[in-house]
């Protein structure tokens, strides 16, 4: 090959890398994707008496074995590959509070951009869900700022499990199997625009009840799920050093930087050629 | 590979082994080998949790990060260079090119390679070549491809070595007009995928000790292949003088400058560390972490980055100045020591950090034993190469034939042509 076509070769490759990675990132970056809103639950904590229904119809509603929430001692709680939600109780200066535990759907989620073969996907309602022909590397795990993906170690052909904000009973047009169960109406369902506006509309009406601040609404670039309580949200197992920038916008350089790199090699070889040929002429 | 004898012979004569096969080494790697194919079934036939220590909140473990991440940038050497070689044309480190591109080679094949043992859905691990969908914004796609394609970058340009150990005289001719080309996109893809694994962290950023997180971790992890390369290359380079040096007719040229290159790479090293060090330092300052200082992993990081990286440093400028080869070498195996606590840090140790430590992942004796056999199979095949393919020894003479007669078209880079027409 000719140094001319290569170097044309590099730059016309590098610029088609260039576009499509425009093209490929404005789609993926930009959160809303499509006309759609994104569906969400709103849960308000203060309602929240923690008979922990939603626990036995999330676990039923997905195949998985019914938890035994009569005999079990209230201690921290984790989700688990067989329980895709728990409620956990906080002894406040507002007396317990219940709070219930699962994956958030982010808007823009790390696990999602993690995934190199799109089995997690951000579905256009907002569902977060999962599918089989992920390969098990758990960078989505590694990512999740929520820690919430779990994954069956202790099996040959292993699952990643996680809630799915039943996606597919909401194909079939029925609420999540939390919310429906949910006898206080903790749990609300809705698009998030709706559920913000209810929660904000809440804490305006009863300042005295809330704290001014819905869960979710900023965190990581807003969440599915969005959460309302009476103490700061420290106090009830959230973690609030979130900033409100997406994950994923912090691969975004690296991902640019891609195309980048090969034109600076091809100027880079350039400028080496100038430099042997002037030792030539000399 | 003699005209008169047919392949399959010469195959069947060069697989025998050589040598003693009762050595200490051989008997303490072949247990840990068989040791480690058991556990490696026991993984596959029950599961993960059976061998590892991998858990929910610890997703990576000991696999990840010595095999893939440390593993792969201690196999940065051979695009160093590779580059210095082909490209700059430095003729001086040419007597060990060959070994240090056999040297990422089996690198890649068996650190990469043993990333299947770590995918918990293996069956699917095609999905990211040919699946049905690509998650194209994924850094790990990203990495994947690019291990892909460079270890078939690294197979061509050792295929010379392959080319000339089985006789394939038109082959060898036509790899060789390809080389420049493979060594030019391997080095693109080098700098892209070293940088991939530290853009891997970026996203955890929340799990991620600040003293750690930077936005200049791909940077970081990219200058940090660099000089692990390197020191691999150095520690490779006077382990195989004690192995290989006795039994083997080495080509001259080698033996000749073989300390000279040595001390030289050292040198390189010690500049490279100083910058590495300094973006780090930039990084701790602007980023006002010294209250985490007083924290155990304060301590960590002061360890790390005084321990095995100023130290090294100063080990390796030292004994380039003062012609100490002794101190290049001790640097090289305490810059590689340093690699893998770096890469433990960001896959466990100051992942989750907010995790109390009594909780925190360590892997098994079982992780270990996968590790080290993996590390031994990797040394069994570069003895193997080393003993039967002119990768020290010099080439055969119907090769140098095909180089001087092609002189002008073959060792003259692309670029470079057009100046002397
Ligand atoms: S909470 Fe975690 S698992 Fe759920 S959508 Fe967000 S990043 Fe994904
Ligand atoms: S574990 Fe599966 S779902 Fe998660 S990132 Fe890997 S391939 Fe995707």
């Amino acid at each position: 090959m000719e140094r001319r076509d290569f170097l044309k070769l590099c730059l016309s490759s590098a610029g088609g890398l260039f576009l499509s990675g425009f093209a490929r990132s404005s789609r993926a970056f930009s959160g809303e994707a499509s006309e759609k809103e994104f569906m969400g639950i709103l849960v308000d904590t203060t309602k929240c008496i923690g008979c922990r229904s939603c626990e036995v119809a999330c676990s039923s509603s997905h195949g998985l074995p019914s938890p035994n929430i009569e005999q079990e001692v209230w201690n921290v709680n984790d989700t688990t590959t067989e329980r895709l939600t728990v409620i956990n109780r906080f002894s406040t200066a507002q007396g317990n509070i219940f709070v219930k535990k699962q994956c958030m759907h982010c808007n823009i989620p790390a696990c999602v951009a993690a995934c190199l073969v799109k089995a997690m996907k951000k579905r256009e309602e907002g569902h977060v869900t999962w599918e089989e022909n992920c390969m098990g590397c758990r960078y989505c795990m590694f990512s999740c700022p929520f820690g919430i993906p779990r994954f069956e170690y202790a099996s040959p052909t292993p699952r990643l499990q996680k809630c799915d904000l039943c996606y597919e009973r909401y194909l079939r047009g029925e609420p999540p199997a939390c919310v429906e169960t949910c006898p206080q109406e903790a749990l609300i369902f809705g698009t998030r625009r709706e559920l913000l506006l209810e929660a904000k509309k809440r804490i305006a009406l009863y300042p005295k009840r809330y704290v001014p601040h819905v869960y979710g609404e900023k965190e990581v670039g807003g969440t599915g799920y969005m959460y309302l309580a009476s103490v700061p949200f420290d106090q009830i197992g959230f973690r609030t050093d979130l900033e409100s920038k997406p994950l994923p916008e912090y691969t975004r350089p690296f991902l640019y930087s891609e195309p980048l790199v090969l034109i600076f090699w091809c100027l880079f070889f350039l400028g080496l050629n100038r430099i042997t040929k002037k030792e030539e002429k000399r | 590979m003699r005209e008169s004898e047919n392949i399959f012979t010469f195959l069947r004569k060069e697989l025998r082994p050589r040598g003693n096969i009762f050595t200490p080494f051989n008997i303490i790697s072949g247990i840990t080998i068989l040791a480690g194919a058991i556990l490696i079934a026991i993984r596959f036939i029950f599961g993960l949790s059976y061998v590892t220590n991998l858990n929910q909140e610890f997703p990576w473990g000991l696999w990840v990060a010595f095999d893939v991440m440390a593993g792969v940038a201690f196999s940065g050497g051979a695009y160093v260079l590779c580059f210095v070689v082909y490209i700059l044309n430095e003729e001086k480190y040419h007597p060990i090119i060959r070994a240090t591109i056999l040297n990422g080679l089996l690198g890649y094949m068996f650190y990469a390679g043993a990333l299947v043992f770590d995918l918990g859905r293996w069956w699917n691990a095609m999905n990211a070549f040919i699946g049905r969908e690509f998650g194209v914004n994924s850094v790990l796609f990203l990495v994947a491809w690019h291990f892909f394609l460079y270890t078939i970058c690294l197979l061509i340009e050792y295929s010379q070595v392959l080319c000339e150990w089985l006789g394939l005289k038109r082959v060898r001719l036509f790899v060789k007009s390809i080389t420049l080309g493979t060594v030019i996109f391997g080095i693109w893809l080098s700098t892209l995928h070293q940088a991939g694994i530290g853009a891997l962290v970026l996203m955890a950023k929340p799990n991620i000790h600040p003293l750690w997180f930077s936005e200049f971790v791909p940077v970081l992890f990219f200058v940090s292949s660099l000089f692990a390369g390197l020191s691999m290359v150095i520690f490779e380079g006077s382990i195989s003088k004690r192995v290989f040096w006795g039994r083997l007719p080495i080509e001259h040229e080698h033996v000749r400058s073989h300390d000279e290159i040595l001390l030289s790479l050292g040198k390189a090293c010690a500049v490279i560390m100083f910058g590495y060090f300094f973006i780090r330092l930039f990084d701790f300052i602007h980023g006002h972490h010294w209250v985490y200082l007083g924290t155990i992993y304060g301590m960590i990081y002061v360890i790390e980055n005084v321990g095995f990286v100023i130290v090294p440093m100063i080990l390796f400028s030292v004994g380039a100045r003062e012609r100490k080869l002794l101190y290049v070498k001790v640097a090289s195996l305490l810059t590689m020591i340093g690699i893998i606590i770096n890469r433990f840090n960001y896959v466990f140790v100051a992942y989750k950090w907010y995790i109390p430590f009594s909780m925190k992942y360590i892997p098994t004796w079982m992780e270990v034993v996968v590790t080290l056999s993996i590390v031994f199979l990797e040394i069994w095949a570069f003895r193997f190469c080393v003993n039967r393919m002119p990768v020290l020894t010099p080439m055969p003479a119907w090769a140098k034939k095909q180089d001087e007669k092609k002189s002008e078209e073959a060792v003259i880079p692309l670029w470079r042509k057009e100046a002397i027409l």
